[in-house]
């Protein structure tokens, strides 16, 4: 056997090299699977203990409204009620969403289909922009301009579920006009052709054929953008008034998931009730998060062209 | 499309040293069964010519041997290099690459400059000596006819020259290598005329070196060029010959539809 | 209501709220510029922070956003790198890959203020780092891990296949033609990716309340032993970034000067995260003009 033949039958330093670069991706991919595990884990288990060790029924704390886990109530179960926290949360989400989906679509449907270059080229890296603002400084904003603004015309303290949804609005509207642009976009050119063609006006064109077709696009964006007005915590923990109260209207001071978590957690005892309790809210964000998620999954294998 | 009987073919036997064969080649992507039992000879500083309508698996076939259809597709059979089964897989790809060596359809030079695209390899083998790299890179620029274009400009990137100077020196990046066999899919097709009939030269140089297995839907270009010539239809080898042969007094009636004009 | 005339009031209700969405986002972007910038001076950048009195700046929290900026980077890039790489370049169709993607997509959906906590519970009590930068740098890490593997892998998927078959054919491993010759083609998608990443770390507080703390012990500056717990490098002291102190003056502080602080530093963050949005744009042009060798 020469040696060419020999090389060709044995193994190289390219292929030592393939074995180490092989090996450094799967410890990188392997790290990150833990990562999320170690997460998913951590989050559970600390979550679950309200239940397991300290006895709260899951029923009471879905739906019973007084938080106060320092003290028992008549039957001498924990104090744990955090319905006002979860239907402030939902009620901030939906609200922000609610307002902000018309705006984004409008401002989409410009960019994508009435698209002076000119409009686009500005937007754009407006949008952009608004995307990395970071929360605080909405938060800073929402305390003292939309609070007083609030407070000024319908009195109260200003503080409340309408401030957050109103900072809330204005984060999640880059996240949606932006997402909505691509779907839009991603619509065939030849739609719209064939319902010009058939005399349809622009406006007939783009909300008979464009927008329907592109529903499942435009869902994602709005479910992304309620992902991440859901998870917000300090934009608008600056602006909720952080009382763990039923919410009577939406001026009163109320308190969402992450709002309580943020203010609380660092006065509590790992351990303690008050503090597993905390961890319990830390698990219903994480849930409603992975259930976000996995509607977005669900809606992306629906709907594809 | 007429309909030819498939199992019927004509492969003349190569009586001249062979650099490259294959036995009983099949390629399956996924369930397409895309070649059916391939079996060719290549001869030593020999041109040869693969022709056939798109979707006839010449590429796929060339593709084969130097095993870059690895990730794409399943390649059973026997592919014979220095009485070696490059097929086989515990062979070592890498080296069976450095001597079959291969330039594709479109140029593709690294964004790196002209003197680093046919250098990088080199040094990536163990080539450090300055002296040596200098040598290689004017040698196989020369080689590919693109030293006198270029040599004042050895710097620059590569993606600043024209189409055809960048397949010429995807060529001299090949050959840089010192390969014994290079395979040529369509080199010539995203180029113009003149590019083109460089190549064609330059090719023909290069075969008193090397052996050139050539993928073309040119017939003038494989007539001019090659010196055998295989036809492929629908993932069979129909015919293989003299180039002379194939065009002049083509055996199959396949082939004779296809070399004059009445194919399809 | 014929067509025509509803195709006329549809262009009126677009443009209106064009018209508005503009306005809304110039007002804001206004507001903040035109209330913090003039409160910016070079005293308020390098003077440290106070806090029952006026008068403080933000030396020590822009040092540590900056710090801790650069630090997370360290940590995630070369892990988003290899995951990266392996989504592009190994991955096949498979279980494993599904389960890749879907944890890399859990990762990206999670609340920065989950990440941050976890982050306490980890690193702060179980593994009793304390409230410290490495903590923080970590837990930012998670938080940008995932965007920066997904904008990794679509800049590699980016290099046309012609790439990798050039290199495979001239008997280079895949590492090596990964590497040397794909992942310098990509450079251009991948800096832009990491700069505009770099801004959302920069106003990132949610995630470090807990991991980096909320207070910035004073630090001596001319100390580069970064062991010694009075030095400006040390990875285990606490550190209050910018984007957390704002939180934190508006929120707990008594400085009697708050609203000042915070619209200068909302004022400084926004202008960092401009230059670092700008940057990106500039920088990735120019390196893929230079690459692909246009003028």
């Amino acid at each position: 056997m020469d040696k060419i033949q020999k090389k060709l039958q044995t193994k190289s330093k390219a292929t030592f090299q393939d074995y180490f670069g092989k090996g450094i991706c799967y410890l990188c991919i392997g790290l990150i699977i833990l990562l999320v595990t170690c997460i998913l884990y951590f989050i559970a288990s600390k979550g679950l203990a309200t239940f397991t060790q300290d006895k709260v029924r899951v029923f009471d704390f879905l739906t019973k409204t007084n938080w106060n886990p320092g003290a028992v109530d008549s039957q001498g179960h924990p104090d744990v009620g955090a319905l006002p926290m979860i239907v402030t949360s939902f009620s901030v989400t939906l609200l922000a969403a609610l307002l902000a989906t018309p705006f984004a679509l409008g401002v989409a449907i410009f960019m994508a289909e009435f698209s002076s270059k000119k409009g686009t080229k500005v937007l754009q890296p407006v949008i952009e922009l608004l995307v990395g603002i970071p929360s605080v400084v909405y938060g800073f904003i929402g305390l003292s301009v939309v609070v007083p603004f609030i407070r000024e015309i319908f009195g109260g303290t200003g503080f409340g579920i309408l401030s957050g949804t109103l900072v809330l609005f204005v984060m999640i509207l880059p996240t949606i006009t932006s997402l909505s642009v691509d779907s839009l976009k991603a619509v065939p050119m030849f739609y719209r052709q064939a319902s010009l063609a058939l005399g349809a006006t622009r406006w007939q064109t783009i909300y008979k054929v464009v927008l329907r077709a592109a529903i499942p696009g435009i869902l994602t964006a709005i479910i992304f953008g309620m992902a991440r007005a859901f998870g917000e915590a300090l934009a608008v923990q600056m602006v909720i008034g952080n009382a763990a109260l039923m919410p009577k209207n939406l001026i009163s001071p109320a308190s969402t998931l992450t709002s309580k978590l943020t203010t609380d957690i660092g006065n509590t005892v790992m351990g303690t009730l008050p503090n597993n309790a905390l961890w319990s809210l830390a698990l219903i964000l994480l849930l409603m998060s992975l259930i976000l998620n996995m509607l977005v999954k669900f809606i992306g294998k629906r709907g594809r062209f | 499309m007429k309909e030819y009987n498939l199992d019927d073919s004509y492969i003349t036997d190569i009586t001249e040293e062979s650099a490259l064969s294959t036995k009983d080649i099949q390629v399956f992507y996924g369930d397409n069964h895309a070649i059916f039992d391939a079996n060719l000879v290549f001869p030593r500083f020999k041109i040869t010519s693969l022709i056939g309508a798109s979707g006839s698996g010449k590429s796929t076939f060339l593709r084969c041997l130097n095993r870059m259809n690895d990730k794409i597709a399943k390649v059973d059979g026997k592919i014979l290099y220095r009485n070696v089964d490059i097929n086989a897989p515990k062979t070592n790809v890498y080296e069976v690459r450095k001597h079959i060596g291969m330039v594709f359809q479109r140029p593709n030079p690294f964004a790196k400059s002209i003197r680093d695209n046919i250098t990088f390899a080199l040094k990536n083998n163990g080539v450090k000596d300055k002296e040596e790299l200098n040598q290689r890179l004017e040698t196989s620029l020369k080689e590919a006819a693109l030293w006198d274009e270029v040599k004042d400009n050895l710097d620059k990137s590569a993606l600043a020259l024209s189409g055809g100077q960048q397949q010429r020196l995807c060529i001299a990046r090949s050959i840089a290598m010192r390969p014994d066999i290079l395979l040529l899919d369509e080199p010539a097709s995203a180029l113009d005329p003149i590019s083109t009939s460089k190549i064609e030269e330059t090719l023909k140089k290069l075969s008193e070196q090397y052996t050139i297995i050539i993928v073309t839907h040119n017939l003038q270009q494989a007539s001019r060029i090659s010196d055998y010539t295989a036809f492929f239809h629908l993932g069979h080898i129909v015919e293989y010959n003299k180039t002379v042969k194939v065009f002049t007094n083509p055996k199959m009636k396949a082939t004779d539809d296809y070399v004059s004009g009445n194919f399809g | 209501m014929n067509a025509k005339k509803v195709d006329k009031i549809a262009n009126v209700v677009i443009y209106t709220i064009v018209a508005l969405v503009v306005i809304l986002l110039l007002a804001i972007l206004g507001y903040i510029l035109f209330n913090g910038v003039p409160d910016i001076s070079w005293h308020f950048l390098t003077s440290a922070a106070q806090s029952f009195s006026s008068g403080g700046g933000i030396r020590d929290q822009l040092f540590n956003s900056l710090y801790l900026l650069v630090l997370t980077i360290i940590v995630s890039l070369p892990i988003g790198l290899g995951a990266g790489i392996y989504l592009s370049e190994y991955a096949s169709d498979n279980w494993f890959t599904d389960l890749i993607r879907t944890s890399v997509e859990v990762l990206s959906s999670l609340p920065s203020v989950v990440v941050g906590l976890f982050g306490y519970l980890l690193f702060v009590i179980k593994l009793n780092l304390g409230f410290s930068i490495l903590s923080g740098a970590i837990a930012l890490t998670f938080f940008n891990l995932p965007l920066l593997t997904r904008n990794i892998e679509e800049s590699l998927r980016g290099v046309p296949n012609l790439q990798r078959e050039a290199g495979m054919s001239l008997g280079l491993s895949n590492w090596k033609t990964t590497t040397k010759i794909v992942l310098p083609a990509a450079l251009p998608g991948i800096l832009t990716g990491l700069i505009l990443s770099a801004g959302r770390i920069f106003g990132e507080a949610a995630a470090l309340i807990y991991t980096a703390g909320q207070s910035a012990p004073t630090v001596d500056y001319g100390n580069w032993n970064i062991f010694s717990s009075t030095s400006f490098l040390n990875p285990m002291r606490p550190a209050e970034t910018l984007a957390v102190h704002i939180w934190k003056v508006n929120t707990e502080s008594v400085t009697p000067d708050a609203h000042l602080i915070s619209s200068a530093s909302s004022a400084v963050l926004i202008i960092v995260i401009l230059i670092f949005n700008l940057g990106a744009r500039f920088l990735g042009n120019k390196l893929y003009k230079k690459i692909t060798a246009t003028k």
